[in-house]
């Protein structure tokens, strides 16, 4: 073991999992074992990150939300473009996030969605910019990542699973999926390269039960629906 | 004291050739049955017109002349809007009707740094609003104005040289009746100088008390007060353009120029604009008017004319635009900012709001909003939708979704049990909610946190009343 130690101390042996460290400039995830693997230790800045997702749901904005919550201490704005349901003022402030820098973005088309993104990026006065575009091609990515790169802003796409395979501009992408009601990262592309083995992760501010149910966390069988007996919460009426 | 004449030589000319880059010749002609030229622009110069020439002499020799009649009264406007604008060097403006704009400066200098940069950025300031002035600074008004009147760019601040400075000026500076002047040639009496040199009593005697008021005046030996100009606090004003266009950019052009005198205009002020009212005028439809607003104050004339461009590229125009007329409907008070010891902590407000109103001039003013709480145990009516930047008081809550479906969607159900691609799996709850009694939308509902065969978390309900079944109301995203 020792011999094999030191073989692999000699400059000249690069191993898979090993990726070049740039200093680069960026914002904590929140979650330790991520961080480690990428770059700069967090969610790049002045660069565009492109998340694929299969479905809305299985945990992917509460991987940011550290990161946002840390930013929406500063004075800019945190701008969500075209999101696909309600963004819900209640978690995001429990979360920590300032909802007064949050600005929410309504578009009608993924051309609208792309370039308020581009502006918001370009702008320089979004710290994070995460849009939902749908469908992408390499070009408009393309624009996204210069526009961020201008702006100095973290850019965040969501993209469905099947861009997966074509190429894009984005210096980090990741695809997320849900195991076990844990997240999933496959890191596809970081810069400094190297591989990285898949990385599992518990992003659930786990959702605190009711105060009277004493299985908290255990699955509840159909069965034990019926006889739970949970505390009224009654309202306006003393 | 120290006083900087503005005095426009072609003011008739300049006020519709500062609307457009120079395409056609433009001349100004006089009402008369024989209408003369009064002055003429550069392309009419090179066609060989000039000014006292005959209209029908100018366009024999340029065809494509286009004439305009000489109009008092907007040249009157055009100079109270160029005093509003002056207002940002000075307290003290005047308007020297009729083609002259008077401001005090002593008490400026230093704040802008000097006579000459405070010279240099009147001089530029004009050049963005499309005028070029001849500006003369003297310790006396009548003095700043016969200088500038000369045509000459200079400043006498010492008050013991101005007599020597006005000795060559010529006498036809003068506000003095033709005949005056002309009796004075007679005698060979052609400069101010000259006429200094005339004994007192014989002048006065001979040519009125006025022309040696005028003289005594402009070298300080009598008082000369002057009108202070009162910009109104709306800003309105009318541009013509030279000739009628369809096309967005020319357009701009023009409202650049009422931007750059609109911006000088609310600094003088000290306020901001937040809504503006642009109208497109037309030679035989109704205006076309587009509003435009701005979530927080501004006077930056960048800010507005990128706003303007993204409006104006979506307005379809039923016929050419022969005016655009500008209207500040709204403006409140707006400080300067402080400069910060540390430049990269500062992000001007003005700048952290003008992507907001970027975005809604594109997407509409209800495509761009923010989030906030309210005091309500009914998720549906726990959010709401408010202007961007609002801080409110409200309270979070962490069991629950980011993503909220609204309405909430009715899911199947087997056996009582919910479906969403196959059977849920419940892992919390129940959650009792029940409450709005009071106001008719009322809910008496079990929550529980729920996860489907993809892996989502769902946020799932069973409704207790009325329309009994499990609902999806929200996503753990």
């Amino acid at each position: 073991m020792s011999a094999l130690d030191h073989v692999l101390q000699h400059p000249s042996v690069w191993r898979g999992s090993q990726y070049a460290k740039v200093a680069l400039e960026s914002v904590p995830t929140g979650f330790g074992e991520l961080d480690t693997l990428l770059p700069g230790g967090g969610w790049p800045r002045a660069a565009l990150t492109e998340l694929l997702v299969g479905q809305p749901g299985i945990g992917e904005l509460r991987l940011l939300v550290p990161a946002l919550a840390r930013l929406s201490q500063h004075g800019k704005w945190l701008v969500l473009i075209a999101p696909p349901y309600v963004p819900y003022a209640p978690a995001f402030e429990a979360l920590g996030i300032d909802l007064s820098r949050l600005i929410v973005v309504g578009t009608r088309s993924d051309a609208e969605t792309l370039w308020a993104a581009e502006r918001c990026l370009r702008s320089g006065v979004c710290s994070a910019v995460i849009a939902w575009p749908g469908l992408t091609h390499e070009r408009s990515l393309r624009r996204l990542q210069s526009a961020a790169e201008q702006g100095k802003g973290i850019g965040v796409v969501f993209s469905p699973l099947r861009c997966a395979a074509q190429p894009s501009p984005a210096p980090l992408r990741i695809q997320l999926a849900s195991e076990r009601n844990r997240l999933n990262l496959h890191i596809l592309k970081r810069r400094g390269g190297g591989w990285a083995a898949p990385l599992n992760l518990d992003v659930s501010q786990r959702p605190p039960l009711t105060q009277t149910n004493d299985q908290a966390g255990q699955p509840l069988h159909r069965a034990s629906i019926g006889p739970l007996r949970p505390r009224r919460i009654r309202q306006g009426v003393a | 004291m120290l006083w900087s004449c503005l005095h426009f030589p072609d003011l008739s000319l300049q006020r519709l050739t500062r609307a457009a880059r120079p395409v056609v010749p433009t001349v100004i002609r006089n009402g008369s049955n024989r209408p003369h030229v009064l002055s003429c622009d550069a392309l009419a110069r090179s066609a060989g017109v000039s000014a006292g020439m005959s209209l029908s002499a100018a366009i024999a020799l340029c065809p494509q002349l286009h004439a305009h009649l000489r109009d008092a009264a907007t040249e009157r406007r055009a100079l109270e809007h160029i005093a509003g604008w002056s207002g940002q060097f000075t307290p003290m403006v005047s308007v020297c009707l009729p083609d002259a704009v008077l401001l005090e400066i002593a008490s400026s200098v230093a704040l802008f740094g000097g006579l000459r940069a405070l010279q240099l950025r009147m001089s530029e300031g004009l050049a963005e609003l499309g005028y070029a002035a001849a500006i003369a600074t003297a310790p006396t008004p009548g003095a700043a104005q016969l200088l500038a009147r000369a045509g000459m760019s200079i400043a006498v601040t010492d008050p013991t040289r101005l007599a020597d400075a006005l000795r060559e000026l010529p006498l036809t500076l003068l506000d003095q009746s033709k005949d005056t002047i002309e009796a004075l040639g007679l005698i060979g009496v052609h400069t101010l100088g000259a006429c200094l040199d005339l004994p007192r009593d014989g002048v006065a005697r001979r040519f009125g008390q006025d022309l040696l008021d005028e003289l005594d005046r402009a070298l300080g030996r009598l008082p000369d007060p002057r009108a202070p100009h009162q910009p109104p606090t709306h800003y309105r004003a009318r541009l013509p353009l030279p000739a009628p266009v369809y096309e967005t950019e020319p357009l701009l052009f023009a409202a650049q120029r009422l931007i750059a005198e609109m911006s000088g205009h609310l600094r003088t002020k000290g306020s901001g604009l937040t809504r503006l009212k642009l109208t497109l005028h037309h030679e035989d439809r109704p205006p076309t008017s587009v509003h435009i607003g701005f979530s927080n104050p501004t006077r930056d004339p960048q800010r507005i004319a990128r706003l303007l461009r993204e409006r104006l590229a979506r307005v379809e125009l039923p016929e050419r635009v022969e005016a655009i007329q500008f209207d500040s409907e709204e403006s409140r008070p707006l400080a300067p900012h402080n400069l910060s010891l540390f430049p990269e902590d500062m992000l001007p407000e003005e700048e952290r709001w003008s992507i907001v109103d970027h975005l809604r001039a594109r997407l509409g003013t209800e495509a761009v909003y923010g989030i906030a709480c309210r005091a309500d145990h009914r998720p549906e009516q726990a959010y709401r939708a408010c202007e961007p930047g609002s801080v409110e008081a409200g309270s979070g809550c962490a069991r629950r979704p980011l993503w909220l479906l609204d309405p909430p969607r009715r899911l199947r159900e087997q056996e009582d049990h919910p479906q969403l691609e196959g059977p849920l799996t419940l892992h919390g709850g129940p959650e009792r909610i029940e409450g709005g009694w009071w106001d008719g939308a009322d809910v008496t509902r079990d929550y529980f946190v729920a996860s489907d065969s993809r892996g989502r978390q769902l946020w799932i309900y069973r409704e207790r009343q009325g329309q009994r079944g499990w609902y999806l109301q929200g996503l753990f995203g």
